[in-house]
């Protein structure tokens, strides 16, 4: 098993006649996954790869039933684009596209909050259930199959990782890269509780970064409900301290998100947190005996 | 993207938020002008965008023009954290009875706008954020645009006891949201919002960030950046696609990805070493940028290395071992390269390395130890 995608999750991409969403497209039905569409308005009844391209996510849905997209358009379109999914019902949203306005994505965040659907990113690699399918701009051939979690912030900085698991000997049940932005659709608690009650799941690995306040709330919650061994590396401990936001900011923000923090909060969450990323399969096997 | 206080009390008044009469001045002849058209007693305040410019003595009340002409110089020759200050506001002091606190921001958690206010304006606001946590109102707009009135009466009534006031500070606040969602803002701040001798309410500081994702559809908003808070190298490194941060050590970094390029800079220091920047040249496989990225961080003459790490996802290594080779042809670079490469493309991009006579790594511990080992010759 897998969270969030397997072999069977049918797929479109929006923005498929671009550079990323034609080249992606390829690299995705090369591995596996089931794309049975892609959407650029204006574009419809060509194909790309094959693949057939629709003027709408409303048409592509008809003709495909598809359950999840994954979103390339250009930043300025991108919230009409992930608006369109959620008005017609895809379960799962995958956005990679970076450099969404923030407004933009609170409009998102109200149509999410009253509808079922499930959006990763913006700004995000997306998510690999390894041997089963890949929706997203990870190199598919780094990762294997098998029962580690990863949820993570960054995206390279998620390879080199996967990397050094797959280099052990220890594959991954579903690496969800969760985005860079201030506003996400999904967020570490949110993956966290999938992979503690994902039965292919054994261990989890958690990659952070300064700044937010995501990481805290995922020491809280490992605290109180994360029976599976969690081994995290929080990038940015060196990283010159951000911009500050006017005092609105430290208002909204509860306490300081150094890496510092953060690791201290992980650790007395019985987190095994690690200096270098090459140390993450060690920790695990550690906490796997 | 900050902009100036001069710049945010415009659009406080174009969006009809009251504001004390003033101007901006770069002579003392030109706030000398300013001053004998609104009368004195007049604040001179300095326009940077760090915090702290009062304590730095950037921000004067003055009762006659020998007064305004000295301070105005006096002020103009300030350093205030680094930077010079070539504007200066000139505005009529106001009497303030009281003062409060009214921002609009985004609390990126919840995904939602949120409207912050409190009875006890000032510098101090984030102290009694801590301290008496009750006296801070926050409310949340719900994912909607416009103030629910019905909602936020209660909250006026907690911050005024007068029902004038109540409602002069619900328009002022909607005024306010309107020119935050408007403008694409990621914060629009009054500290303080005061009431004067009048009885007006009335903003006695304006501090407005725009989000920089946005500038797109606000050009006339993009104009306002002031190149003097931008490194210029940083700002020629983003036009070529780069994202650059300058810092203190002798270790170039040029690394694809921003959360492996903080890794990296964490690696380096976690191994004695230091970084001379962060340098993220992005998933394209554009050989040009490899160029780019190297002329740039060749310009800081501390460096002593540069490591390069990349992990090729989208980006391929043999595209990058082609810019080095290339960077290689036309600078001349002074100092040794150590370069790690990993993932999409690794064997091609190794052999044409090596045909060149380079080594490369695979493992990012070997080379970051390397680069440092280079670094502390």
């Amino acid at each position: 098993m897998s969270i969030l995608i397997d072999q069977n999750t049918k797929v479109i991409v929006q923005g498929i006649t671009g550079r990323d969403g034609s080249f992606h497209a390829k690299q995705m039905l090369d591995y596996g996954t089931k794309v049975v569409g892609g959407v650029t308005p204006g574009k419809g009844g060509q194909d790309v790869e094959g693949i057939p391209v629709f003027n709408s996510v409303r048409e592509a849905k008809e003709k495909t039933g598809c359950t999840a997209a994954v979103i390339y358009v250009p930043a300025r379109f991108a919230k009409d684009a992930i608006l369109e999914d959620i008005a017609q019902g895809l379960g799962l949203v995958i956005c990679i596209t970076e450099g969404i306005p923030v407004l933009d994505m609170v409009e998102v965040k109200k149509a999410l909050n009253n509808s079922s659907a499930r959006l990763i990113g913006p700004n995000c690699p997306g998510l690999i259930s390894p041997g089963k399918a890949k929706i997203g701009i990870m190199p598919g051939h780094i990762h294997r199959a098998g029962n580690i979690g990863v949820v993570s912030r960054s995206g390279t900085l998620t390879y080199e990782v996967v990397f050094n698991l797959t280099a052990n000997g220890m594959g991954q049940s579903t690496c969800v890269g969760l985005g860079g932005d201030p506003i996400i659709g999904t967020r570490f608690v949110d993956v966290l509780k999938m992979f503690q009650e994902d039965p292919a799941t054994r261990a989890i690995v958690m990659v952070g970064e300064i700044g937010g306040g995501d990481e805290q709330l995922a020491a809280d919650f490992i605290k109180k409900y994360v029976t599976k061994p969690v081994a995290a590396f929080i990038a940015g401990r060196t990283a010159p301290a951000g911009r500050r936001m006017g005092h609105a900011g430290a208002i909204i923000s509860s306490g300081d998100s150094t890496a510092e923090t953060k690791m201290q909060m992980l650790r007395d969450a019985g987190v095994t947190v690690v200096d270098f990323p090459d140390e993450l399969p060690q920790a695990l096997m550690g906490r796997l005996k | 993207m900050k902009i100036h206080e001069y710049q945010a009390r415009d659009l406080f008044a174009a969006y009809g938020i009251p504001v004390a009469e003033g101007d901006i001045a770069k002579t003392s002849d030109e706030a000398l002008r300013i001053a004998r058209r609104i009368g004195f007693p007049i604040v001179i305040k300095a326009q940077v965008l760090v915090g702290g410019r009062g304590k730095a003595g950037g921000v004067k009340v003055v009762g006659s023009e020998a007064e305004l002409i000295a301070e105005f110089n006096r002020i103009k020759n300030l350093n205030i954290k680094g930077y010079s200050v070539d504007r200066l506001l000139i505005v009529r002091a106001i009497d303030i009875k009281k003062e409060y606190y009214l921002a609009v921001t985004i609390d990126h958690i919840k995904g939602d706008v949120v409207i912050i206010a409190s009875g006890e304006g000032g510098v101090e606001i984030e102290e009694t954020a801590k301290s008496h946590p009750d006296k801070i109102i926050k409310f949340y707009m719900q994912g909607e645009k416009i103030l629910d009135e019905q909602q936020w009466m209660p909250k006026a009534a907690e911050l005024f006891a007068d029902l004038r006031l109540q409602r002069e500070s619900t328009t002022l606040l909607q005024a306010l949201l309107k020119l935050f969602f408007e403008k694409d803002c990621s914060l629009a701040e009054i500290n303080p919002l005061v009431i004067d001798g009048q009885g007006r309410l009335i903003a006695a500081d304006a501090k407005v960030i725009i989000d920089d994702n946005a500038l797109f559809r606000h050009e006339d908003l993009a104009a306002l950046r002031d190149l003097q808070y931008e490194d210029a190298d940083e700002l020629e490194a983003k036009d070529k696609g780069l994202s650059f941060v300058k810092l203190e050590g002798n270790v170039g970094c040029i690394v694809n990805g921003a959360g492996l390029a903080m890794g990296t800079m964490d690696a380096v220091n976690l191994m004695g070493g230091k970084p001379a920047n962060f340098l993220d040249v992005g998933g394209s496989s554009n050989p040009q940028k490899m160029i780019n990225a190297i002329n740039i961080i060749l310009r800081n003459k501390a460096i002593k290395v540069i490591l390069i790490n990349i992990f090729g996802g989208i980006t391929r290594c043999d595209d990058i071992a082609v810019g080095i080779l290339a960077a290689l042809k036309q600078i001349k670079i002074p100092v040794p390269l150590v370069i790690r490469l990993t993932g999409t493309n690794e064997q091609q991009a190794k052999e044409l390395l090596s045909q060149a006579g380079m080594t490369t790594f695979t493992s990012m511990r070997q080379a970051t130890s390397k680069a440092v080992e280079t670094a502390n010759i």
